[in-house]
């Protein structure tokens, strides 16, 4: 089932279209979690964009990732490749799509094979892609990949695993990533394990590769800063729904949703004369507000505003400025957006300049 | 909660505060009066391998005052975490502590016997280790948890007692007194970490040693339990250690800072002044090197890799690194010094004299 051309033309690189992913367990699966629940995203393929997804342990920021690559079905809702169900690529799509697909994890201990050499890591996708014949082209294809990234091949290939730290590790993660000239790279907690004077460099290879490879690089992360310093739009996850999302300026800078107010004011700042709020960024919860159904905001137990409709009815978005939307019934004199179409307030959702397509959509908002 | 720490004490032996011998980084303000808690010295720890010694941590001296906050920050490596272990006597082989001091009051605790040694931990110096809320115990109960280390000091309770002094800790530390009677399975990530501070303080030791107490929590959980640290702390006037690798939660959580390159201190000065400015290159670098909230501005790593701690170079560790780096840096190795009052650091730049 492969899509026709002039269908492929239109659609977008990768689409998450309303996915949902429930874990069930226990005795006739009576236990449920929804990980993730109603999420949209889109990568065009056309204008590269750095999207960051940021949220705490439990936020759904995995399970994400994990659908976005295919390695979990979605419970409703399809991830579709250039238009096509995930699912039901046949081969020849399924390889364009492990070419133009490309992930770093979190881990850059576990993905090595301890018995071999890094150039395994690089040499594989070479090979099976037929990136270059002879062992001269695929070596200069190695030293090109790893100067992108800031890694000279005689300081690292012929070296085994733990010869190199979890710095370099990582690095030729992302250079092996670039081989490839992906379209797309899905970064899960790329730096949550290498150091702080090694994260900036790491950061700012993939930030390289967006600018220099126009590769677009989906950040997932729990770290606001760095996917403050990288992106140029945000999706807050809090229990596995949408909080917020648009652009990261404005988002970090006026957070709106409760929940991203306290992120920020969470973030220890490293200057000793700026207070670290913590939880003192938000009041009290002052309503002692019960849910009695399913539906209702996954913060209103934290939250100093709840009202009684947030234990009622799950926010729907509310598109609060062209470039961002918001989860939270605060924002309710807003026109809501269907999730569906969450990712029309940002960059990489579609082609063309920003600014004449954020004029496009303003027009559009009126229309609803 | 005093007459507990008195039952435990006198088997010990009271320890008190002590004059600071000239060199060693500490507070030398009116409140502290030259005195410390704590006096660490020419501490050297190796791991012995079939390549020869690692030198973890080698010659590292610094001060404590009392109810102070100090921290220690260094990429991994850097021999932060051996230093918290040395503390406590719980280096293992091929670790070994090859030399120093780890004065407790007049007592140096790398002289004691192992019983004598297993007595000081917990009533006199304690720790929350890495990855500590995974050091509970899944199958007891956490009041079961609490009362294990003060029976072993010798304190004996009855139920009353016990359950009272339970719940006093638990508040302390934010949690319900419900919590006594949970598992750890029970609680979350945030509220096991804070059961294990609970413990640190059960006996209200004078120095309590937190080893990144807070990586792998979130956020807004990281904020909580440094918080609560910082209450528990100043409630019971102990000293802290907190040993990280995130500069910006120690700007927010301790007084006094020592930064860790290669197994040495290379700057310790006042957290304020250590941000304002820093004198040790590395510590500017790993300064400038920090993603900030207020502006987007080009991330900047710092170029190279730490020396391995087999074969250091000669010379000063971090001059393979250095945008400074002068002929002497290769050869000669710079020394801890006070280049201005309480501002120390290990860098030729700066020269060699001591000033008054």
């Amino acid at each position: 089932m492969s899509a026709s051309p002039t269908a492929t033309a239109s659609a977008a690189l990768l689409e998450a279209d309303n996915i949902t992913k429930v874990f069930s367990g226990g005795l006739l699966h009576r236990s449920q979690l929804t990980a993730l629940a109603d999420f949209s995203f889109r990568v065009s393929g056309e204008t590269p964009s750095i999207t960051a997804i940021v949220g705490e342990s439990g936020s759904g920021k995995t399970t994400l990732a994990r659908l976005l690559l295919g390695l979990v079905t979605p419970t409703s809702g399809v991830v579709r490749y250039k238009g096509t169900d995930l699912q039901e690529l046949d081969k020849e799509a399924q390889r364009a799509f492990l070419r133009d697909v490309q992930v770093i994890f979190q881990d850059p201990f576990e993905v090595y094979n301890p018995f071999y050499k890094v150039d395994h890591v690089l040499d594989t996708p070479i090979k099976n892609f037929g990136l270059a014949n002879g062992r001269r082209a695929r070596r200069a294809l190695m030293e090109e990949s790893l100067g992108a990234v800031g890694l000279r091949a005689e300081e690292t290939l012929g070296r085994f695993p733990h010869q190199l730290s979890g710095g370099q590790r990582q690095r030729i993660m992302v250079a092996r990533a670039l081989l490839l000239r992906p379209k797309l790279i899905i970064a899960d907690e790329p730096v949550s394990m290498v150091d702080a004077s090694m994260r900036a460099t790491i950061l700012g290879s993939l930030q390289k590769l967006n600018r220099e490879f126009g590769i677009s690089v989906v950040y997932i992360t729990h770290d606001l800063t760095t996917a403050y310093q990288i992106s140029q739009d945000i999706i807050v996850l809090y229990r596995g729904s949408v909080a917020e999302v648009g652009n990261v300026e404005t988002i970090v800078q006026e957070p709106q949703h409760p929940y991203t107010q306290l992120l920020v004011g969470s973030v220890p700042v490293p200057n000793p004369d700026h207070p670290w709020q913590g939880e003192r960024a938000l009041d009290a919860p002052t309503a002692d507000l019960t849910p009695r159904g399913e539906s209702f905001c996954p913060f209103h137990d934290r939250c100093p505003h709840t009202m009684p409709v947030c234990v009622e009815q799950h926010p729907p978005m509310f598109r609060t400025a062209p470039d961002r939307a918001v989860a939270c019934y605060l924002y309710q004199e807003s026109p809501t957006m269907p999730a569906a179409e969450m990712t029309s307030v940002i960059t990489g959702g579609a082609g063309g300049d920003r600014g004449q397509r954020t004029g496009e959509r303003g027009q559009k908002t009126e229309a609803v | 909660m005093a007459s507990i720490r008195k039952s435990a004490r006198e088997a010990r032996g009271a320890v008190g505060k002590m004059r600071v011998p000239r060199g060693l980084p500490v507070v030398r303000d009116r409140e502290a009066d030259g005195t410390a808690v704590l006096l660490v010295e020419d501490l050297k720890v190796y791991y012995h391998t079939a390549a020869g010694p690692v030198k973890a941590v080698d010659g590292v001296g610094f001060g404590l005052a009392a109810g102070e906050r100090f921290g220690l920050v260094g990429e991994s490596g850097s021999g932060k975490s051996t230093i918290a272990l040395a503390l406590m006597r719980l280096i293992r082989p091929p670790g070994q502590i090859e030399d120093g001091a780890v004065l407790l009051g007049d007592t140096n605790l790398l002289d004691l016997s192992e019983e004598q040694m297993r007595r000081m931990r917990l009533a006199e110096i304690s720790l929350v280790a890495q990855g500590a809320m995974n050091s509970l115990n899944p199958v007891k109960r956490i009041k079961d948890q609490i009362l294990l280390g003060l029976r072993d000091h010798g304190v004996r309770l009855s139920d009353a007692e016990a359950a009272s002094h339970i719940a006093d800790l638990l508040q302390r530390v934010g949690l319900k007194s419900g919590v006594a009677k949970m598992f750890p399975h029970e609680l979350s990530g945030g509220m096991k970490q804070r059961v294990c501070i609970a413990i640190a303080i059960s006996l209200q030791p004078k120095v309590i040693v937190a080893d990144e107490p807070t990586s792998a929590l979130d956020v807004v959980v990281q904020w909580q339990v440094i918080d609560t640290l910082k209450r528990v702390q100043e409630e019971l006037g102990a000293a802290v250690i907190l040993i990280g690798h995130d500069m910006g939660l120690m700007a927010q959580a301790v007084d006094r800072l020592g930064v860790m390159y290669a197994g040495k201190l290379v700057e310790v000065v006042a957290t304020r002044e250590l941000f304002g400015e820093p004198l040790h290159p590395y510590t500017q670098l790993l300064i400038a090197s920090l993603p900030s909230l207020e502006g987007k501005s080009d991330l900047r790593g710092i170029p190279g890799l730490p020396p391995s701690l087999l074969h250091r170079p000669a010379g000063c560790p971090f001059h393979t690194r250095c945008p400074f780096v002068m002929n002497q840096c290769r050869v000669e190795e710079p020394t801890l010094i006070e280049h201005r009052p309480g501002h120390w650091a290990a860098c030729h730049l700066y020269g060699s004299e001591v000033s008054a």
